[in-house]
């Protein structure tokens, strides 16, 4: 239900999922049904994934970024998502925010990789304020120099979708199922 | 570009004889950014107007494809795979994503010529 004064608010009006420990593979799944059937805006945050898994962009080759034995020999469960971006190993340490919305959700914003982001990063810097020195880094979030969570995006033809996890916590052995990659900014 | 037809989704179509090329305009690829990945389907299938058909991976984002017109996939670029590049380098040439059989030629119609595009791309920018 659409109530009138909400018109005049300049952020879009969104619906808001919150799980706790919800399994990643299923969030993702609700993600990409929500971004491809919903003609709504939503926000979701997952506070915690079960068990630890590693989770690839759309094009990330699995012999270049993971330690391919250690994975097998720990059965480290390895999805591929459907948003661009890097790798990361995620786990009960980890927060999971997502913006779900129509283009036309934003007023004046360009559906297009950087604006979004722009847009995101703008929002993050009020929920991060006087907390650390966050800003957008060559596309990552960080405090100062280190960055302290993944995100990607999805574009559609009226909808896009800006996913972020978020490392809360995280376990230092974990890192080592993944290798760096080929290209990366120059400032990590 | 002289010759082509635009979508509102910034696609290009070149209409020679029975086959219609299509790709992203270079005011697509440029707000896109850098194309590191290209997720394209298999010839023999085929493609709907307005309908997806592939997608294209820069700054962390897949960004969707969508047909201009409707037909039959004959031919697919399979240099995109290695040279995603080509898409920023070379969008109207090098940078052509697949080649089709035009189900329905009057689709073309009502695309967008290249003035009228233009207008429409700088219409878009200066309300953002």
């Amino acid at each position: 239900m659409l109530i009138p004064q909400t018109k005049n608010i300049g952020l879009p009006l969104m619906n808001l999922m919150r799980f706790k420990g919800l399994p990643i593979l299923q969030q993702l799944h609700i993600e990409e049904q929500l971004l491809r059937t919903s003609s709504e805006n939503w926000c979701i945050v997952n506070d915690g994934t079960n068990d630890p898994t590693i989770v690839m962009g759309v094009s990330g080759k699995p012999a270049e970024l993971l330690e391919i034995e250690s994975v097998l020999d720990d059965q480290v469960p390895v999805i591929r998502r459907f948003t661009g971006g890097g790798t990361v190993i995620v786990d009960h340490g980890t927060v999971f925010v997502t913006f779900i919305c129509n283009k036309e959700a934003v007023p004046n914003l360009q559906p297009y990789p950087r604006p979004i982001m722009s847009w995101s990063s703008s929002l993050y810097s009020k929920v991060f304020q006087g907390i650390g020195d966050f800003h957008l880094r060559e596309n990552d979030y960080v405090f100062g120099n280190h960055k302290f969570g993944g995100n990607a995006q999805s574009i559609t033809k009226n909808r896009w979708i800006h996913h972020t996890s978020f490392l809360w916590d995280f376990n230092v052995q974990n890192m080592s199922y993944l290798k760096h990659p080929k290209r990366a900014p120059a400032y990590r | 570009m002289d010759g082509l037809k635009y979508a509102e989704s910034h696609e290009w179509v070149k209409h020679e004889g029975p086959v219609a090329t299509i790709g992203i305009t270079d005011h697509a690829q440029d707000h896109l950014g850098e194309v590191v990945f290209v997720e394209l389907p298999e010839p023999g299938g085929s493609v709907s107007k307005g309908k997806g058909f592939g997608a294209v991976e820069s700054v962390k984002a897949t960004s969707d494809i969508n047909s201009p017109i409707s037909g039959e996939i004959v031919e697919v670029n399979s240099k995109l795979t290695e040279t995603p590049g080509l898409i920023n380098s070379s969008p109207y040439e090098g940078g052509w994503m697949i080649k089709v059989k035009p189900g329905s030629p009057s689709e073309l119609e009502s695309l967008m010529g290249p003035k009228e595009y233009t207008k429409f791309c700088e219409e878009e920018d200066a309300s953002h």
